[in-house]
């Protein structure tokens, strides 16, 4: 009994239809619902708030309005399961994916996705990226550097877009961001990295065979397999510019070398 | 029993917490660069805990950096405390970590409830105040004392109702939390402020109700007002603007009544720059030392 106040509280924040509790003091029907109110829009309005905070491209593309019916949508479909909100970013491309209104922009869930990595990547585990001596002495040595393992950092990781999603986030990165994005062929297909070495989370275009070469590497593969798994007939894949990458962004955060046996 | 709010206790301090008693702010990343060149810093600053349980970054590495020069003070929006189903254990155990780590100088929570079968409504929900509320009430406030141990100062919320079943008064209900559990009170003036203007309470009436000697911290913030065409109208607690003048008339006959407190300055929407907030905390230590002078006046 004690539990079914609450519970009818629930249900009605949780569905707009159902009328606002009936067990509060209030002159009138009319002052109980509207007092009621304040609690479904805090609900709802910080939710929306803090989507809106987490995915600002994502915002920028559909504009303000639809992006708000957009996630009023998923936090009545999809409420948090969590107090940390970090986690409510998770699902949300996924949401937009099946989102039928949003079918006609066919990158939206892809954006959305690069947005969430973002803030996986500010919030990950801190570690202490390779210093660059270490890849040196790899690189003199590439008997030890086709058997070396890496381990990645944690705020690492990458995705595969149909469309061209790291250059339409890139573009709103632009003070100009309709210029820029009237340059961008949104069909091409990209690869995207999201990482961050220090405190700033960066976002990087992959070259091709980067991914599966991260991949590779992510799995504990040698470098030598790793290398092999980047470099399919189709696409020119450059080793070098692979190891750099590695450097460049600070990725790996230890290496072990062991020859296979 | 009775926990210690600081653990170990730090000499030359409140023995009620470790927080200084005058203004602090609460705490925006954005002011980062700001606070740590002020050359005159607020006392303390208050973070919201669910913002610092990602596992690193600059959240960790800001809190860890302005933990070498100010108090902190750890301030949970997500334990729902209020709720008739038992608390979350991961929850707590993410908040015992962040006590762990930070050995913040307070530490507090609301009198409300935010999850309910598996949701969190990111919202603080109001209360019934009855026999079965209460006894559930302090069972929580027990085990969060017991695994922090550390005293736990409780929130008083801001309400725009009443329940029609509860049968205790707001301060009632928050006197007799205090009396079983021994835990301490931080004091929202602006949500006595806005629950008495929409439930038709006096404010000094609710405030004489209240155990004075159990608050260890105030809070201060902006409301926002929402009116209706029969005339009648809702204080909203936003955050999202300056304390506004009779929060901090009520503020004054608070520290008349029970001394100068650590005070925190509240500004969570539309959060402006740094020197404005600094401002306020400031104007929340004027107020305080005029309200002790004239208090001593009158005593006189």
């Amino acid at each position: 009994m004690t539990a079914a106040y609450q519970h009818e509280f629930a249900a009605a924040l949780r569905d707009p239809a159902r009328p606002a509790v009936q067990s509060l003091r209030g002159a009138t029907l009319a002052d109980r619902a509207r007092r009621f109110a304040v609690h479904r829009n805090n609900f709802v309005a910080s939710l929306v708030d803090a989507l809106a905070a987490s995915f600002p491209v994502t915002q920028a593309l559909v504009g303000e309005g639809f992006f708000a019916a957009m996630a009023r949508e998923r936090v009545f479909q999809q409420p948090p399961r969590s107090p940390v909100l970090i986690d409510y970013v998770d699902g949300f491309a996924d949401f937009i994916a099946d989102f039928s209104p949003a079918a006609t922009v066919p990158y939206l869930a892809d954006v959305a996705r690069i947005e969430a990595l973002r803030v996986r990547a500010f919030h990950a585990a801190d570690a202490l990226p390779l210093p660059e001596v270490a890849y040196r002495d790899l690189a003199a040595s590439p008997a030890a550097l086709a058997d070396t393992r890496l381990t990645l950092h944690p705020s690492c990781h990458w995705m595969r877009s149909r469309h061209a999603a790291y250059s339409i986030w890139q573009a709103h990165q632009d003070p100009d961001p309709a210029g820029a994005l009237a340059v961008v062929d949104i069909d091409r297909a990209e690869d995207v990295l999201v990482t961050r070495a220090t405190f700033d989370v960066a976002v990087v275009a992959l070259p091709h065979g980067a991914f599966e070469f991260l991949e590779a590497v992510r799995t504990g593969l040698t470098l030598a397999t790793a290398f092999n798994a980047a470099d399919s007939p189709a696409a020119g894949v450059d080793c070098g510019e692979l190891f750099s990458l590695l450097i460049r962004h600070g990725l790996a955060v230890s290496a072990q070398t062991q020859a296979e046996t | 029993m009775i926990f210690p709010t600081h653990l170990p206790p730090t000499p030359g301090l409140p023995a009620d917490t470790g927080l200084p008693r005058r203004a602090g702010v609460g705490f925006k990343s954005a002011h980062f660069d700001d606070l740590q060149h002020d050359p005159d810093p607020p006392a303390f600053i208050e973070v919201h805990a669910e913002n610092y349980m990602g596992a690193g970054g600059l959240p960790h590495a800001q809190l860890g950096a302005i933990r070498e020069s100010l108090p902190i003070s750890l301030h949970g929006v997500g334990l729902s405390i209020g709720s008739t189903a038992a608390l979350d254990p991961a929850h707590l155990g993410r908040l015992e970590a962040l006590v762990n780590r930070y050995q913040p100088a307070a530490f507090s929570e609301h009198l409300a409830w935010s999850s309910h079968g598996g949701t969190f409504f990111n919202d603080l929900l109001p209360l019934r105040y009855d026999a079965a509320t209460l006894q559930r009430v302090c069972e929580h406030i027990d085990q969060v004392q017991q695994q922090l141990q550390r005293r736990l100062l409780l929130e008083n919320p801001s309400t725009y109702f009443e329940f029609a079943g509860s049968t205790f008064t707001e301060p009632e209900f928050i006197a007799a939390v205090v009396r079983r559990t021994g835990c301490g009170l931080l004091l929202d003036v602006n949500n006595v402020h806005v629950s008495c203007h929409n439930n038709g309470h006096d404010p000094l009436a609710y405030l004489a109700a209240l155990p004075m000697s159990a608050v260890a911290q105030i809070h201060l913030a902006g409301h926002a007002r929402e009116q209706f065409d029969d005339g009648s109208s809702l204080l909203i607690d936003n955050h999202g603007s300056p304390v506004s003048d009779p929060v901090w008339q009520l503020y004054a006959h608070v520290v008349a009544v029970a001394g100068p407190l650590p005070t925190l300055i509240e500004w969570d929407t539309d959060v402006p720059e740094y020197a404005t907030l600094r401002a306020q905390a400031r104007m929340a230590d004027d107020m305080a030392t005029h309200a002790q002078m004239a208090a001593r006046e009158r005593a006189a």
